[in-house]
């Protein structure tokens, strides 16, 4: 499978993403520089983690304009798979690609630690092969993550299963208490309507190496990988 | 002609400004009782050239809407004057 990572000014989880899906997950890679147009026949986009634009204005809302961005809302329209994580996420909702917002932590703070997220449900490709009984310890590392949107859109997502991960901790349990950020309804992650597109606070990419002695987001990235596998097509016709 | 307008974006009242919250709190600690509930927002100014305020109101709108504030957690007013030459 191809992947192309969009590298924005300031991504800095784009090495960490290349080197997870190309060393460890053996998938061909390509950077896709911000202001390309050209997504040279990935099968799957990743936009990384990191302060694209310097997180001017609010997180997202400069690199969801860029020339690249043109090109994966084209691409996204047409079916292709999208994953947008921390920094990606916070772009693909100003994008509106996904619905709600990423506002500022509910204590203002920087985070920067593991947490634990509990499949919703196993029906978009990111969560399909993951076993909703288990917790998986990612990190997160953000300071505007926690998600919101109005009742209504949360009710809708409800109902279409676009609701992926859930803070809870390390038993399952989900709480207040394990809601680092505020996030309503202890939202970790979601998909849209269509579930070919994702965006989830906590780094998978960064959980993935043996060496680093937590590899349960490499369960993420392989669940995508095989499902989407699966069902190859080809976007660009 | 030339036109500066001053745009106001403020947290949607229903959601929790954080920052504000923090303020608020050292008011107390400052000793200014009577001030309750800060909010903290935005202020943006910038120029437009454009032939009548209607049509530079209308692109102030238009840049509102589309980038300079996100209607998800934020709602924005502002202010236009022509600029003497």
């Amino acid at each position: 499978m191809k992947f192309g990572v969009v590298v924005f000014p300031g991504s800095n989880c784009d090495h960490d993403t290349v080197y997870t899906l190309r060393e460890i997950l053996d998938q061909e890679v390509v950077e896709l520089w911000h202001k390309d147009t050209d997504l040279q026949d990935v099968d799957m986009i990743i936009l990384p983690g990191g302060f694209s634009y310097g997180d001017y204005l609010r997180s997202g809302a400069i690199a969801r304009y860029s020339p690249i961005m043109g090109k994966v809302i084209e691409f996204a329209e047409r079916g292709g798979y999208v994953l947008g994580i921390c920094n990606g996420f916070q772009i693909l909702c100003e994008a509106g690609l996904l619905p709600g917002a990423l506002l500022h932590n509910q204590n203002q703070k920087f985070i920067c630690k593991n947490i634990y997220i509990l499949p919703d449900n196993n029906e978009a490709p990111v969560n399909r092969l993951l076993d909703k009984e288990k917790p998986l310890k990612i990190p997160i590392a953000h300071g505007e993550g926690r998600y919101f949107a109005s009742p209504e859109t949360l009710s809708m997502m409800r109902q279409n299963n676009q609701i992926l991960f859930r803070y809870c901790n390390d038993s399952g349990e989900i709480s207040e208490q394990y809601n680092p950020n505020g996030s309503v309804e202890n939202i970790a992650g979601v998909c849209n309507e269509t579930k070919n597109v994702f965006g989830m606070m906590p780094h998978p990419e960064r959980a993935a190496d043996d060496e680093l002695g937590n590899t349960d987001g490499r369960l993420i990235l392989e669940s995508l990988i095989k499902i989407i596998l699966e069902k190859k097509i080809s976007y660009y016709n | 002609m030339k036109f500066i307008a001053e745009i106001n974006i403020m947290p949607l009242k229903a959601l929790l400004d954080p920052q504000g919250k923090a303020v608020t709190n050292s008011m107390k600690n400052i000793g200014f009782e009577n001030i309750s509930n800060v909010r903290i927002g935005k202020h943006i100014t910038l120029e437009i050239d454009a032939d009548e305020e209607e049509r530079a109101m209308e692109q102030v709108n238009d840049a509102c809407n589309k980038i300079l504030a996100n209607p998800i957690m934020e709602g924005y007013d502002y202010t236009i004057r022509k600029v003497e030459d």
